[in-house]
């Protein structure tokens, strides 16, 4: 039975004519499962497949409205159904279905060519938000720890916390969706009737090429998204990755402007970070 | 006195699902419920949002966990991670029983989201009860299981749906969370008379009864918890207290969710039924 549901719906939304094997969809259905009067045994597979594949499709439909914006409905769900393909639910919840949607849209970038490198920075911020949304989050950072490690503190970043570069202004892109519609994310609910339907409604303006650098974190459980300069990212990226403060600041600032107050401004950035809750005690035995 | 062994919370009446459309009306009107409902899986998060509505709706009402997704049916083992965080949501909650559904639906690690039927053998039978004081040997909470409506019925089966539920739990010592609506939606898409399932499985096990809409189509009827509950279905709740004896209840709305007062007045309405009911059991087990 789970071979008829992971195998993608026809243009019909029907079950495939052939099973994985060559044989009939309709002789292995009727080996299994009884027919009814009204229903034959595959029309009655069909009612679970369908609801899988709405289902699943739904929640990336959910999760991703600005990758779903820019492909347009049509190639957003031959995107989603090719992924959901090759990377069907691992988990427990749908929450973590779309984890592996940015590294797919890199790896088939003719999915969403010509746009595939806009696509992957929106998939990649949207995913960001949906680890802000519930990641976990570790002890704050103290001022004692900070005092006892001096220059050789290694601090953490929020598991919860997604620093990123994008080659587009994806965070103005995705509040001009948001302002359209009403939320970017709703429960998923396990009653579905129907495929997604065009939410017909103006797209904003598709963002032209600008290099920005954001962190997507939460604060009093409520989602933000925060531009950072490009020294600024530099030093969270270097903390991220496990170098100590005076390192992560050294790197950052290689070759950056002289006539900048540096050490002013990385300690507002530092006061600021820490107020937000972005650091925490790294863990002996890993990143965070 | 609790009507039945594995319903010792009598005092629980008529509850309904927490659903986000309805969190701020909630938070803020903080209206007189019995009790909530709440989608276990919603919330086996790490932090952030879900948890901090949660523990405020916890402050205030009493909480029983329900669950989508630990398929006793399937041949996985359950998954251990999944288990430690039910254990420790139980623990939040203190919920005083924990319902999952009688199906399968993850095979070699892969998750339908779907709530699928078994071939009911007395191999199936045996094989999910001992899954089922697994988890409640783990969890170290009552379990109750609840009977899913169905679209399919498989030539391997050896008895009936109402035969495998009283097996299963009788094997597993647990309860019965008795969907009256999927009583009634599988009765029609299988064609059996939905009152001999009523009156013959074990009442003294039902500990939660579900009633909920559902949605007829031109060939069968989905299950789609969108809509009131439908007169032959409060029939049929009617006749299961009166079998039962007082049994904590809820209505299911999922889909197109109304107002929270429109839920509530729908749900209230059990309580002509359950008003009438003392905690012990009254009707004979007769076709109505």
């Amino acid at each position: 039975m789970s071979e008829a549901l992971f195998r993608p719906l026809t243009a019909g939304n029907r079950l495939q004519h052939s099973w994985s094997d060559g044989r009939a969809t309709a002789s292995v259905a009727a080996d299994f499962v009884k027919p009814t009067r009204g229903l034959g045994s595959v029309e009655r597979l069909e009612i679970y497949a369908r609801s899988y594949w709405f289902r699943v499709l739904d929640c990336l439909y959910d999760d991703y409205p600005g990758v779903r914006a820019i492909l347009g409905n049509g190639r957003f769900m031959k995107l989603a159904t090719a992924f959901l393909a090759q990377y069907p639910s691992a988990s427990f919840t749908l929450r973590n279905l779309g984890s592996r949607l940015p590294q797919f849209i890199l790896d088939q970038p003719a999915l969403s060519a010509p746009r595939t490198p806009l696509v992957h920075d929106m998939a990649r911020f949207e995913w960001a938000q949906v680890v802000a949304f519930d990641g976990p989050a570790l002890p704050l950072l103290t001022q004692d720890d900070i005092l006892d490690a001096g220059a050789k503190l290694r601090v953490a970043l929020q598991p919860y916390l997604t620093v990123m570069e994008s080659a587009y202004p994806v965070d103005e892109f995705a509040l001009a969706l948001k302002q359209r519609d009403a939320a970017l994310r709703t429960e998923a609910s396990n009653t579905l009737t129907a495929m997604p339907s065009s939410r017909a409604a103006a797209r904003p303006r598709l963002p032209r090429p600008a290099r920005i650098f954001v962190a997507v974190h939460r604060q009093d459980n409520l989602l933000f998204f925060k531009r950072l300069e490009p020294e600024a990212y530099a030093i969270l990226t270097a903390l991220r990755d496990g170098r100590t403060l005076t390192a992560a600041c050294a790197t950052a600032l290689r070759g950056a402007d002289p006539s900048v107050d540096w050490a002013g401004r990385v300690q507002e950035w530092f006061q600021a970070w820490q107020s937000l809750g972005w650091f925490c005690r790294r863990s002996k035995r890993g990143r965070s | 006195m609790p009507a039945n062994p594995f319903n010792n919370q009598t005092d629980y009446g008529i509850g309904i699902g927490l659903r986000v459309p309805h969190y701020r009306h909630i938070l803020e009107k903080k209206p007189v419920v019995d009790w909530f409902e709440i989608i276990s899986e919603n919330f086996m998060v790490d932090a952030g949002r879900p948890l901090e509505v949660l523990d405020k709706i916890l402050e205030q009402y009493r909480v029983v966990q329900h669950g989508v997704s630990m398929y006793f049916g399937s041949a996985d083992k359950p998954d251990r991670e999944h288990l430690k965080r039910l254990k420790t949501l139980t623990r939040r909650t203190n919920t005083p029983w924990l319902s999952d559904h009688l199906c399968w639906g993850s095979v070699d690690g892969r998750y339908t989201h779907d709530l699928l039927p078994m071939p009911y053998t007395h191999a199936v039978a045996k094989h999910t009860a001992a899954k089922i004081r697994e988890v409640r040997d783990f969890v170290e909470v009552p379990i109750c299981v609840e009977n899913v409506s169905s679209y399919a019925e498989f030539h391997q089966s050896e008895m009936t749906e109402w035969e495998f539920l009283s097996e299963v739990v009788e094997m597993a010592d647990c309860g019965i969370l008795l969907d009256v609506n999927n009583i009634y939606v599988s009765s029609k898409n299988h064609g059996f008379d939905p009152y001999d399932y009523l009156n013959n499985v074990p009442h003294h096990r039902v500990g939660q009864i579900h009633i909920a809409g559902h949605t007829k189509y031109k060939k069968y009827i989905l299950d789609t918890h969108d809509h009131p509950v439908l007169d032959p279905v409060w029939k049929m709740y009617d006749h299961a207290i009166k079998l039962c004896g007082h049994t904590a209840t809820l209505l299911e709305w999922d889909d197109r969710i109304p107002s929270f007062d429109e839920v509530h007045h729908e749900a209230l309405k059990a309580t002509q039924f359950l008003g009438e009911s003392s905690s012990a059991p009254k009707a004979e087990p007769v076709a109505a």
